[in-house]
């Protein structure tokens, strides 16, 4: 392996992964492929401060900074939304804080996540886009070593679903 | 009763298809689809008539609020309320109930007081009543229900007090289909002077509703859950009732006379009626409750009896499927989980097939907390659904199993 893959790659990889199939059944299926490479999160953060809100299904999101790049580890309640994590981890994790906050995920319209979620499950997805950037936000202006110091976490806990109401 | 497809061509939404599937709508206990009819009586308000109600000298405006007041009348005549003066147009069963919880709180809650309601409420009847109980110092009390689905009455009787000084309960559950037995909650409640309030937002479009043979005192409902638009609802009260509440808003049309020294209200029911109303949507429901009678509300609730045994049938001999809400007296709405399948999951894939479900809590927390879930899928059901509509969902259900276990 020569050089380490762009996040615009990897991105056009999954939208060239998704684009072989019509069907959204097929699709679904491969996200649910897709969750399966989650890395998962040590059981010991399923905690709710890990926990993300504007999900109709659980999620929680750990990160780990070295230092120089984020590593991201998630887990779900729901299938779906486990593929859906694994998506966002695969572009996102092993970045830099910088490389995260910057980054432009272009490829959730491409292959029809989007657009094809209600409103109230797209907040899900976005929710955690939002998160991971806020957890890279925090680690930026930290520097260096450690965990998430409580910055970015919890940060968007007034964003509740409409499920809930 | 009019031939099933006669019937669906009424509903243009119903035509639809969705990712090339034809839409098996089953998400009516959220909001129903509308007739055509209703459709067209909301172009001819603004193409034929608009006006402001009771506010002008113009022959539009007395069009418009001889319409409004004729819906009025309508409602009235469906719930067989005993004056149109008892029927209150708000923007809809939330309204309707928070509106009571405030006026009603205002006027006779005070610290100590106590208010019933179930364990099976939505949200919209249990925050109101939190809400008074903070600004009051009263304290909510809970009708427990078992796992089945029904009200434990005995534990009602337990709670009615001499502090008692409301009960409000719903007429049938939203997330378990349950039709609460509402003669035996208002009965001991009124032999010993407290009155009762129906949330009936899941009530009104599956069956008859007759607020006087009832004798509850306060009956609330929503427009768009019968066929009729969003954005108006309805809150009847007893005369008796309404006279003595406080009205909850202040604003124009409500008043008598206003002066900076002292203002007085307008008479019933417009005292509850302040700014300029959703008239529009009150004609649309009014029209809307004319085609329910139209199709016979009798043989609505028969169709959908067979819809409700059929769907339990097909939906119970799929292995691993858990029907939450097994109540003796159910509406046509059934609340499942799959195995260990999260609803979401499962939501999802049946959306993609064309099959509309709920998922989630259905504004109905403590019921999911009851039975220790995180919440269900809910396939709600109306008289235009179809015998092939629940066979597609009971395929559809069988496919999810397939990719998920």
């Amino acid at each position: 392996m020569n050089r380490r893959m762009t996040i615009n790659e990897i991105q056009d990889n999954i939208i060239e992964e998704f684009s072989v199939f019509d069907d959204w059944m097929d699709k679904y299926n491969l996200l649910i492929e897709m969750g399966k490479e989650l890395s998962l999160i040590d059981p010991k953060f399923k905690v709710k401060d890990y926990l993300i809100e504007g999900c109709q299904s659980k999620v929680w999101l750990y990160p780990h900074y070295d230092g120089k790049e984020v590593t991201f580890t998630a887990d779900s309640d729901a299938i779906i939304t486990r593929g859906i994590v694994a998506l966002l981890i695969k572009v996102l994790s092993g970045r830099t804080p910088e490389e995260i906050i910057q980054a432009d995920l272009y490829f959730i319209d491409k292959i029809g996540l989007k657009q094809n979620l209600s409103p109230t499950r797209s907040n899900g997805l976005l929710s955690m886009l939002r998160q991971m950037k806020l957890y890279a936000m925090a680690f930026g202006a930290q520097g260096s070593g450690g965990r998430a110091q409580g910055t970015g976490h919890r940060a968007q806990g007034e964003e509740r679903h409409a499920a809930s109401g | 009763m009019r031939d099933i497809d006669n019937i669906r061509s009424d509903f243009p939404l119903l035509q639809q298809k969705v990712y090339g599937k034809p839409l098996v709508y089953f998400d009516n206990g959220a909001t129903t689809q509308k007739p055509l009819c209703v459709l067209e009586e909301l172009r001819k308000v603004y193409t034929d008539y608009n006006g402001n109600v009771h506010r002008g000298v113009h022959a539009m405006s007395d069009l418009t609020s001889e319409a409004y007041e004729g819906a009025r009348e309508k409602v009235r005549s469906f719930i067989n309320a005993g004056k149109s003066e008892e029927v209150v147009f708000t923007s809809g069963a939330t309204s309707s109930l928070n509106a009571i919880a405030f006026s009603f709180g205002e006027r006779y809650i005070s610290r100590g007081d106590e208010i019933i309601v179930s364990e099976m409420e939505h949200h919209a009847n249990i925050v109101p009543w939190q809400m008074l109980c903070l600004r009051k110092g009263a304290v909510l009390r809970v009708i427990p229900f078992n796992d089945a689905g029904e009200l434990e009455l005995d534990e009602y009787l337990k709670l009615l007090s001499p502090r008692t000084r409301i009960v409000a309960v719903t007429q049938v559950s939203n997330a378990l289909g349950t039709v609460v037995p509402l003669e035996e909650i208002i009965r001991p409640a009124h032999s010993m002077g407290i009155p009762v309030l129906v949330d009936g937002a899941q009530g009104i479009q599956h069956g008859i509703t007759d607020v006087r043979s009832l004798d509850c005192d306060f009956y609330a409902f929503s427009g768009h859950k019968i066929y009729g638009p969003t954005g108006i609802g309805v809150l009847y009260g007893k005369e008796k009732w309404l006279s003595e509440l406080p009205p909850y808003q202040g604003g124009g049309d409500m008043v008598d006379r206003v002066s900076f020294d002292r203002t007085t209200y307008n008479v019933l029911p417009f005292k509850f009626e302040a700014g300029t109303m959703n008239y529009v949507g009150a004609i649309g429901l009014g029209r809307a409750l004319d085609y329910v009678n139209e199709l016979g509300r009798e043989e609505i609730l028969q169709r959908e009896k067979t819809l409700l045994a059929y769907a339990t049938e097909r939906l119970s001999a799929i292995k691993g499927l858990r029907i939450y809400g097994q109540a003796a007296e159910k509406i046509c709405t059934i609340s499942f989980l799959l195995d260990n399948i999260h609803q979401y999951d499962t939501g999802m894939i049946l959306d993609k097939l064309g099959i509309a479900v709920r998922t989630g809590t259905h504004c109905a927390q403590p019921v999911m907390d009851h039975y220790g879930i995180q919440g269900t899928v809910r396939a709600s059901l109306c008289f235009y659904n179809t015998i092939e509509e629940i066979d597609a969902l009971g395929t559809g259900i069988e496919k999810v199993i397939g990719m998920f276990s």
